[in-house]
């Protein structure tokens, strides 16, 4: 995939793993279809309630593809179930001033969401609902209402990890395991 | 090439001399624990990847320690408990701790090195960003999630991208109302939570023999909520000790070059640290207990891996002996070792658990994480309203425990008990 265009849900710092799946729903394992489904359906359910909800009630799947965050984006637990939840929703890829480390890793191995970092502050150029896209390979976010263009930073030393689509994929690549 | 110590136990991982801050490496890994939560995931990824019939990659290098949702109804809960009952039998793993048995343990963190699974100079990953709490002993230790640990079980490597190393230079003497927690609130507050993002963070110099072994174990803990990969102390003779008492396996320590280069130092005197706490809703909110006067507390709570330790609950009980709590006291041991040692440990005679029970706290529950991280409904200690709490955990995010509308104050279990006993924040000099 190289270009996404999406409403975008914006957030500010901080946002925790609880924030992005609140621990009551941790009983429910990401790798049975079912339970994947319904992470999915309560991502961001631990943001506080006067939120904007992320999650469409009706469909349980969110509309917006894209959410732009600020500072240590997914700090907290080491759960999967953090971009699991978001990647089950229906969201694309969130784009963040930087992030704790486990959540880019989880999102880079399980290939769920994009991590990207803004090279400068972005929360204030967009409000939830703004309709945005986002290019994967030349590393830029769009503001459709106008034009403006965002420079993002290209991935760094997980690049080959994403290209390869994911941990599994880029040890097969490399020769670490075999193929399946 | 001088390199520390979390480099130099990377690089022997990776089989080679030397590694450089931010190259990727496959490290060979000791340990990876697991637990309920993020255990079934695993498995499910593991097979997934390498087949229904693939054995793990070393039958004794995968422990599972079930400890989040045990005592609780909720049916889920209970499948994921017995994914892993089928699992361990399958792979006929020797390092299993199930939850209704006689090998039940608690709470992962407090129990791997107990059960002599910390070993220095080791590789451990675990399915729980408090992994980083084993550095403590000298181990390279850090969390990761279940595609990686899927990864692991099956080849016992990992795609390691080399930390740079943040190192926090102790020195002075602790006095005795100073707590691990207390050092560690601090250097959260200084670095902030994204200030060790990415980064190992490495606890050196001469104030580090005044730690305990378990002061050491709730200071690394919280690395993570520095955004650190890990923390880590140089093991000394007081770790050997407690490392040797507790596995015969065979294990060859590190120590890293002192004069290593590193991102940034720190230096902290520990007899000027004063007790503090972590004001909501985020671990890097530090202030000093005795400016926190003002607020007004409806419950306390000791537990969890940072704070549920036997040495934690010495601490409240030194504090709690003959004096009574203005508000709920809830009191949750780690481990069941933990456990026995609160009911037979004694102060002037007393039992801690006498001295619990005397003060008014709510009888002590069973091992393993409750409320710390909220979790079923029915979870023992869990906020529902707007309690506003202090307690010796690790995290005081909205909702973490429970209610969104319950803030919660991270502390020491002597500001904890101190704060227990006036129903607001206070500084616990006054009752030692
Ligand atoms: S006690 Fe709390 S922080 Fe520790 S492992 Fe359990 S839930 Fe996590």
């Amino acid at each position: 995939m190289s270009k996404i265009r999406s409403k975008v849900y914006v957030a500010g710092d901080n946002i925790d793993t609880d924030n992005i799946i609140p621990a009551q729903y941790l009983n429910l394992v990401p790798t049975i279809p079912e339970e994947y489904e319904k992470l999915g359906s309560y991502a961001m359910a631990g943001l506080p309630d006067d939120a904007a909800p992320f999650v469409d009630k009706a469909t349980s799947k969110t509309p917006y593809g894209i959410l732009v965050a600020g500072k240590n984006f997914g700090c907290g637990s080491s759960r999967e179930h953090a971009p699991v939840a978001l990647g089950a929703a229906g969201c694309k890829a969130v784009v963040a001033e930087y992030y704790a480390r486990i959540f880019f890793r989880n999102s880079v191995a399980t290939g769920e969401v994009y991590p990207f970092e803004t090279a400068e502050p972005l929360v204030s150029e967009f409000k939830t609902g703004d309709e945005a896209e986002l290019d994967t390979d030349a590393h830029t976010l769009t503001r459709l209402s106008d034009g403006k263009v965002f420079p993002l930073k290209d991935l760094g030393a997980v690049a080959p990890v994403v290209e390869a689509g994911g941990m599994f994929a880029y040890a097969r690549k490399v020769g670490m395991i075999s193929d399946k | 090439m001088k390199q520390t110590l979390t480099e130099k136990i990377l690089a022997r991982a990776a089989g080679r001399q030397t590694v450089t801050p931010g190259e990727n490496i496959w490290a060979r890994i000791n340990v990876l624990l697991t637990h309920d939560v993020c255990g079934p995931g695993t498995i499910g990824i593991f097979k997934r990847e390498f087949g229904e019939g693939a054995k793990v990659f070393d039958r004794e290098g995968v422990v599972i320690i079930p400890d989040h949702y045990i005592h609780t109804r909720d049916e889920k809960a209970h499948r994921n408990v017995a994914t892993l009952f089928d699992f361990a039998k399958e792979q006929d793993l020797p390092y299993f701790y199930p939850p209704w048995t006689n090998r039940y343990r608690g709470v992962c963190h407090v129990a791997l090195p107990e059960l002599g699974h910390v070993r220095p100079g080791e590789t451990i990953v675990g399915t729980d960003s408090h992994t980083c709490t084993h550095g403590a002993l000298g181990a390279f230790s850090t969390g990761i999630g279940n595609t990686d640990a899927g990864f692991v079980m099956g080849t016992g490597k990992m795609l390691v991208k080399v930390p740079e190393t943040i190192r926090i230079v102790l020195k002075g003497k602790k006095p005795d109302y100073i707590a691990g927690k207390d050092v560690i609130l601090r250097v959260i507050g200084d670095l902030g939570t994204g200030g060790a993002t990415y980064c190992a963070l490495e606890f050196a110099g001469p104030g580090c023999a005044e730690l305990s072994i378990e002061d050491r174990m709730t200071i690394c803990n919280m690395a993570v909520e520095a955004g650190a990969k890990n923390g880590i102390f140089a093991a000394d003779d007081k770790a050997l000790a407690y490392v040797r008492a507790r596995t015969k396996k065979p294990f060859e320590p590190l120590v890293g070059d002192p004069d290593a280069p590193v991102k940034a130092e720190y230096e902290y005197d520990l007899s000027e640290l004063v007790p503090c706490v972590a004001r909501p809703h985020c671990p890097d909110r530090y202030a000093p207990a005795a400016d926190c006067g003002d607020v007004k507390l409806d419950r306390a709570y000791v537990g969890s891996c940072t704070g549920g330790k036997i040495e934690d609950f010495e601490m409240a009980a030194r504090v709690l002996n003959g004096r009574k709590v203005a508000i709920d006291t809830f009191l949750v041991p780690a481990t069941v070792e933990v456990a026995e040692a609160i009911r037979t440990h004694e102060i002037d005679g007393k039992t801690w658990e006498r001295i619990f029970a005397e003060a008014g706290c709510i009888p002590v529950s069973a091992p393993g994480c409750a409320a710390c991280l909220g979790g079923p409904v029915d979870t023992f200690g869990r906020t529902h309203g707007n309690e506003v709490v202090i307690s010796t955990t690790n995290r005081n995010f909205i909702g973490r425990m429970g209610s969104k509308t319950a803030p919660i104050y991270l502390a020491s279990p002597l500001t904890v008990a101190a704060s227990a006993i006036e129903g607001r924040i206070a500084d616990p000099r006054k009752y030692l």
